[in-house]
């Protein structure tokens, strides 16, 4: 049972310390990269609990399209982030105290904790053991979820149109291809056959 | 393998029938030049005949009973539903005013009807917020949709930023709530906080009506509501003003009644706070205003305020009265929106409070039913906003709040004034310029509503019989 504690404190311990790079690096990119970095760990952390779906997940989407977005957007904008961070160091230990008096006051709340009495009588299906999550998210994703499946498609939707809603410009006097009328042109409209007389010219 | 199991699928027509159809819709938009008119009429239409089907369904519950039909679904979906036909028939000649005609827009309340009827019906957390978040991100895109003006796209993106917010605080109370009661389900949580609750629980319980809060745009939660009413185009604000808040407060009612009916005094502590501020600021606020928009915002602060008295109260009585208050309060913005947009000269369209003086004069009609709404909403006898708040004070007594149901009489006596000063700008000031002559389809809203809201005194009882029968089932 040695390893996957050890593994737990590696990963454990570079996710917070990349964390914690991610807002001390000077440079932006590197920023980026070191949030990339706390994704990978924080997969591993799932991947050690068994939750292997959910890691691909996480690397998928978060490493794979909104780091790499950031990314794009640093890289893009002519933002000069040096100077919008000048003066955190100066109000970190400002920061920190209110940090500290807030830990001592959830510490404070937490002691008092009582679970409800019905709360274990609801819990009731376990896990099952003998197949992967993924296999389990499939079986029912399309059909007892069905629903929130076909929402959470609406909901994309609705954010694809608002997208264009409030982008898409037409400008006028831009001629654009039109493949149908390229397409239904046939040779008597495209092309027109003149008999040329020697000498005469058209 | 077990054989196939279709699901009933009969409950959820309404919302089916809308979603297909803005599809429809839409691709005829997007592949037909000018089909702008079509699309406005076909999207009213359906919006007509979800009303109709709702009507006629039977109840019942499927998706594995995280979709609810029950009267309580259906009287409020018939609200939502004809009140986003009716925000479409409003806006119609104002884009063609203002050229601001896009055919996306009535697609985008058409999703956003999907998501209050989702919002209605929703029986677990998850429900609760997929429904809520294709309503609000429709929602967004319309406030700015006026892309060009400064102020439009403040308003969209203020209210994005705000409403993201506020999401994250939802979705963090229902993970607090899902991990202490082992649930998502309404009625499993209802089951586990039985015999009441810890703090965890309680914990989750405040960020969830943080988010709810938000929502309806009560106090605290309420700095959004004036920027976002004055900047967004004002057929966007009088439907903003109007249907998402039906949906709102449905969820608000469902979630506190049908999931934590075990935890009464914990939750009742909150919303009486909440209905006391928004009551107070919505009508001490709204006094020193000059907008008209802006001042509807507080108005419509001041009447959520209201509602959530009769929620307070946590009686069938109560949830009455919020659904009357709905119903009425529905008809009274609507109707007042359409002077609202009525306000408009040779230049363009006007909203300051100073633009209506000496209305009496050269618009009568116009002037008399614009008073005759602000009345109403002040609530003054024997107008129909007097018998809304009537219901819900009354509730409250019956619940012992009378601390409560005191303040509440006491906010309306101070939101009078402001109701009163447009009254007294219109009938005793020095005409300023007349408006243009007012569409046709605004006239016949301002007329259906101004009717009801005059007459509704003489026959109350279908009205008061359906809410009864709609709250009954709730419980």
């Amino acid at each position: 049972m040695i390893l996957p504690a050890l593994f737990f404190y590696l990963f454990a311990g570079a996710c917070i310390a990349s964390a914690f790079m991610v807002i001390a690096a000077r440079n932006p990119v590197h920023s980026v990269l070191y949030l990339i970095f706390a994704f990978v760990n924080a997969a591993g952390l799932f991947v050690l609990m068994g939750a292997e779906f959910l890691a691909m997940i996480l690397i998928v989407v978060y490493v794979g399209a909104v780091a790499v977005l950031f990314l794009f957007v640093v890289m893009m904008l002519d933002v000069d982030f040096a100077e919008l961070r000048q003066g955190v160091l100066q109000y970190l230990p400002f920061g920190a105290l209110i940090g500290v008096v807030m830990l001592a006051e959830l510490l404070l709340v937490v002691g008092a904790w009582v679970i409800g009495p019905g709360v274990p009588r609801a819990i009731t299906a376990p896990i099952p053991a003998d197949i992967t999550n993924t296999e389990a998210l499939g079986r029912v994703l399309y059909t007892k979820y069905i629903y929130y499946f076909q929402a959470a498609g609406l909901v994309l939707l609705v954010a694809m149109v608002g997208a264009i809603v409030l982008t898409l410009r037409h400008k006028a006097g831009v001629k654009r291809q039109n493949i149908g009328d390229q397409v239904a042109r046939t040779r008597d409209t495209a092309i027109e056959v003149v008999k040329v007389r020697p000498g005469q010219g058209l | 393998m077990t054989a196939a199991t279709y699901l009933p699928l009969y409950p959820a027509i309404p919302e089916i029938v809308l979603a297909i159809g803005a599809m429809a819709l839409l691709m005829l938009g997007a592949y037909r030049e000018n089909s702008t008119q079509v699309v406005n009429l076909g999207a009213v239409m359906l919006l007509i005949a979800a009303a109709l089907i709702v009507h006629w369904l039977p109840n019942g519950v499927t998706f594995g009973g995280s979709f609810v039909v029950d009267g309580f679904a259906r009287f409020l979906k018939v609200l939502a539903f004809l009140a986003s036909a009716v925000a479409i028939v409003m806006s119609l000649h104002y884009q063609a005013a203002e050229k601001q005609r896009m055919f996306e827009y009535s697609i985008l309340i058409l999703l956003s009807a999907v998501g209050m009827g989702m919002m209605i019906s929703a029986a677990d957390l998850i429900a609760l917020y997929l429904g809520l978040e294709l309503m609000s991100l429709a929602l967004y895109v319309v406030a700015a949709s006026n892309r060009d003006s400064v102020r439009s796209t403040e308003a969209g993106l203020k209210y994005f930023v705000l409403g993201a917010l506020s999401s994250g605080m939802l979705l963090y109370g229902c993970s607090l709530i899902y991990g202490f009661t082992g649930t998502v389900a309404f009625t499993g949580i209802a089951k586990a906080t039985q015999g009441g609750a810890g703090i965890g629980l309680i914990f989750g319980l405040v960020f969830v009506f943080a988010g709810l809060c938000f929502k309806v745009s009560a106090v605290p939660f309420h700095m959004w509501t004036p920027d976002v009413y004055e900047g967004a185009p004002t057929p966007v604000t009088a439907f903003f003003a109007a249907a998402p808040k039906i949906a709102a407060i449905a969820l608000f009612m469902r979630l506190a009644i049908g999931a934590f009916p075990g935890i009464v005094p914990q939750w009742q502590q909150i919303l009486v706070f909440v209905a006391i501020a928004s009551m107070t600021l919505g009508a001490f606020a709204a006094i020193g205003q000059h907008n008209i928009k802006r001042l509807m915002a507080y108005s419509s602060i001041g009447h959520m305020g209201f509602a959530l008295v009769g929620l307070a109260a946590g009686t069938a009585e109560g949830v009455q009265g919020v659904l009357i208050y709905m119903a009425i309060y529905l008809a009274m913005t609507l109707g007042t929106f359409c002077c609202i947009l009525a306000m408009r000269r040779a230049g363009g369209a006007v909203e300051n409070i100073s633009d209506l003086a000496g209305l009496s004069r050269t618009n009568p009609a116009l002037a008399f039913f614009l008073a005759l709404l602000l009345f109403s909403l002040a609530g003054i006898p024997p107008l129909a906003g007097f018998f809304a708040k009537y219901y819900v004070f009354l509730a409250a007594m019956q619940a012992g709040m009378f601390t409560l149901a005191v303040i509440g009489v006491l906010a309306s006596v101070v939101g009078a004034f402001y109701y009163l000063m447009i009254i007294k700008t219109m009938y005793f000031d020095e005409p300023a310029e007349g408006f243009v002559p007012m569409p046709g389809e605004l006239k016949a809203v301002l007329g259906v509503t101004g009717l009801f809201n005059l007459l509704y005194f003489i026959y109350p009882a279908p009205l008061l019989q359906a809410a009864s029968a709609a709250a009954k089932s709730l419980f």
